[in-house]
């Protein structure tokens, strides 16, 4: 049990994300309310890319910028890694755009219904099965 | 030019698309030209690429001259360029089909609907074409981001489908995303080939963290391509939504979800990993049973035509999944032919109840009555496009499932080659059940006062077929599925049996 707990606190960041995660999640599967689930979707999209940045970092090393006047070769293990970085780059702006499409259906659905709650919809839909 | 083809292949849609967007504030007109014009060179080159790889082996193309391992590759190989025909193909059989009801649904925003319409296909197409892990997950949120706006931008119930896909879709593309930096952390490269080669490596080969990296990319996938019990999202969202994107949609998603499990099972996991070391192929082979046998049988109790063939879909993705995990060369084969048949009959099935939505504005199996009579050339194509699922030679579907179920006997999977002989009996049973109504019951019957008071027998029969633009697209698919059935010799032995790597017994 104690190995766990030391393992954990050296590998803090993954626990984080972990965490983050269930909450997206959470939220994404109980809430009722459609702008609830969509900051779940946006908590658990982001605990991703916490992961991502957490791997590249190197503990006591620096940003990949080579100095001016470096004449000696570049040391890869001196700098902590940027391509996790560029890589979520890519991936924020497609959990933007994610974003975007839900908040419009989410709009586009407020407009056909008046709400935004799920079990009211669903209700309403109910409803109207029964009266066709 | 030629050589530049790959990139094109993306770039081309994509510039398009921008294209489409502008010219729908000064031009509505031009759009529909443009787009078509679009993915009909998009359909070209994919022909033209897949005849260079036949005649001359794999296409690598590296993007701004940056090799492998460092820079993006794009791929074409045995496996992807038969696929990328039949992307473009649908596409363009679709969009020639679906203009009338684009036309109908989407007036006011026809522009909008083709820009989305040109960006699902660059996605696929990139999914398709890519030789780079995260690439795929760029490309993968592309197309599912603008299925979830094309299902979306239907009437009534689609918007609420919609943004429940979205939500699952999401955590699907992110467990693909996290199972993608965990195979980054273990072995520094996104590239696929060099990926291939670290897992030869026992380092590898034995690690957790690959493991993990594998079972929840697949996890991924399972849920982007509706995987029973992973399907929730399925049903909803393609019967919802227009049927001008759903026979887009439909037919394209789950099989290019497909043929991503197969890139990354075959060609990045290895098949030594996943089904000498791993050992996971007899467990998914029983959950992509429980996806045939549930998927038949939720079928069966649908009362309308386009839940009912969305139910097909998802039984569908048990075949190809099961025989992917069969592990053999027969049931990989299987599999891979099967995604080709496979989005043929789909959207085969898809335009016909679309053409019929367009006539009669209900897909409900009551208000199918009498419609041989009324449309026979849209129920002769929805006939053939039946006999395809339900597996009747000379149509695609029969050798497909020939190959899967020899597949499961040389495996010994005898489950498997039952679960298959059981959903074409089922199939039948729902196929059987549609032609009798829409054969011998008169449309009037059980109605009452819509047709009740036309005394006069013809008059009911009288013939209401869609419009010619329907119609054309409907039957070159219907004959497509008897001319990829004759010709399936041909392609497996000059495509797909390339395409599966060496040590496949």
């Amino acid at each position: 049990m104690e190995q766990i707990f030391t393992a954990m606190g050296a590998k803090y960041n993954y626990v984080a994300y972990i965490i983050l995660m269930m909450v997206g999640l959470y939220a994404m599967i109980v809430k009722s309310n459609l702008v609830k689930k969509i900051i779940g979707m946006s908590i658990f999209q982001t605990s991703i890319i916490l992961f991502y940045v957490s791997t590249a970092y190197k503990t006591g090393k620096t940003i990949p910028i080579v100095p001016y006047d470096a004449h000696a070769a570049v040391q890869a293990a001196d700098f902590i890694n940027p391509l996790p970085h560029v890589l979520m780059l890519t991936a924020i702006v497609v959990s933007v755009a994610t974003l975007g499409v839900a908040l419009a259906l989410a709009m586009k659905i407020y407009r056909q219904y008046g709400t935004l709650e799920e079990d009211d919809i669903h209700e309403d839909l109910r409803s109207e099965e029964g009266k066709s | 030019m030629i050589r530049h083809l790959p990139a094109l292949l993306v770039i081309v849609p994509l510039l398009t698309a921008l294209t489409v967007s502008a010219l729908s504030w000064v031009a509505p007109r031009l759009c529909l030209p443009l787009t078509f014009g679009c993915i009909g060179a998009s359909l070209a080159s994919s022909i033209g690429i897949l005849v260079e790889v036949i005649k001359s082996g794999p296409v690598v193309y590296t993007m701004g001259g940056w090799s492998a391992p460092v820079g993006i590759v794009y791929v074409i190989d045995y496996l992807s360029a038969p696929v990328l025909v039949v992307v473009t193909a649908v596409a363009l059989i679709n969009l020639i089909a679906s203009s009338k009801q684009i036309d109908r649904d989407f007036s006011d925003k026809k522009g909008t609907f083709y820009t989305l319409y040109i960006l699902f296909v660059t996605g696929m197409v990139g999914i398709v074409a890519t030789g780079d892990a995260f690439n795929l997950y760029v490309l993968l949120e592309i197309a599912a981001l603008t299925g979830y706006s094309l299902i979306g931008i239907g009437h009534e119930r689609a918007p609420l489908s919609s943004l429940n896909y979205l939500f699952i879709g999401t955590i699907g593309a992110s467990f693909y995303l996290l199972g993608v930096g965990y195979l980054y952390i273990a072995t520094g490269s996104l590239n696929m080939a060099d990926l291939a080669r670290f897992m030869a490596m026992p380092e590898h080969g034995t690690s957790t963290m690959v493991m993990f990296a594998f079972i929840i990319c697949m996890t991924g996938l399972f849920i982007k391509m509706g995987l029973f019990p992973l399907h929730g999202w399925l049903p909803n969202a393609y019967s919802y939504a227009s049927p001008a994107s759903s026979a887009l949609v439909a037919p394209l998603t789950t099989k290019v979800m497909i043929y991503a499990m197969i890139r990354v099972g075959l060609y990045v996991f290895t098949p030594a990993y996943v089904f000498g070391r791993l050992q996971v192929g007899g467990a998914m082979v029983w959950i992509a049973v429980a996806a045939i046998v549930f998927g038949s049988l939720l079928a069966l109790a649908q009362k309308s035509l386009f839940k009912m063939l969305t139910y097909i879909v998802i039984a569908e993705v048990g075949y190809m999944v099961g025989g992917f995990f069969l592990g053999n060369r027969m049931g990989i084969t299987g599999s891979a032919l099967h995604i080709i048949n496979d989005a043929a009959m789909t959207l085969c099935l898809f335009l016909a109840a679309g053409a019929i939505t367009y006539r009669t504005k209900s897909d409900d199996f009551k208000d199918l009555k009498g419609l041989f009579h009324q449309m026979p050339f849209t129920m002769t194509a929805f006939t053939v496009g039946a006999l395809a699922v339900i597996g009747v030679p000379p149509t695609c579907g029969f050798f497909s499932k020939w190959y899967l179920i020899i597949g499961g006997i040389q495996a010994g999977h005898y489950g498997y080659a039952a679960a298959l002989i059981f959903s074409s009996l089922v199939n039948a049973v729902l196929f059987f059940r549609i032609f009798e109504t829409a054969y011998f019951d008169q449309p009037g019957d059980g109605k009452g006062h819509h047709h009740g008071h036309h005394k006069h027998h013809k008059h009911k029969n009288k013939m209401v077929e869609a419009p010619v633009s329907m119609i054309v697209p409907l039957m070159i698919t219907a004959l497509g599925l008897i001319a990829l059935g004759i010709y399936t010799g041909d392609i497996v032995t000059h495509v797909i049996q390339a395409a599966i790597p060496g040590g496949i017994a």
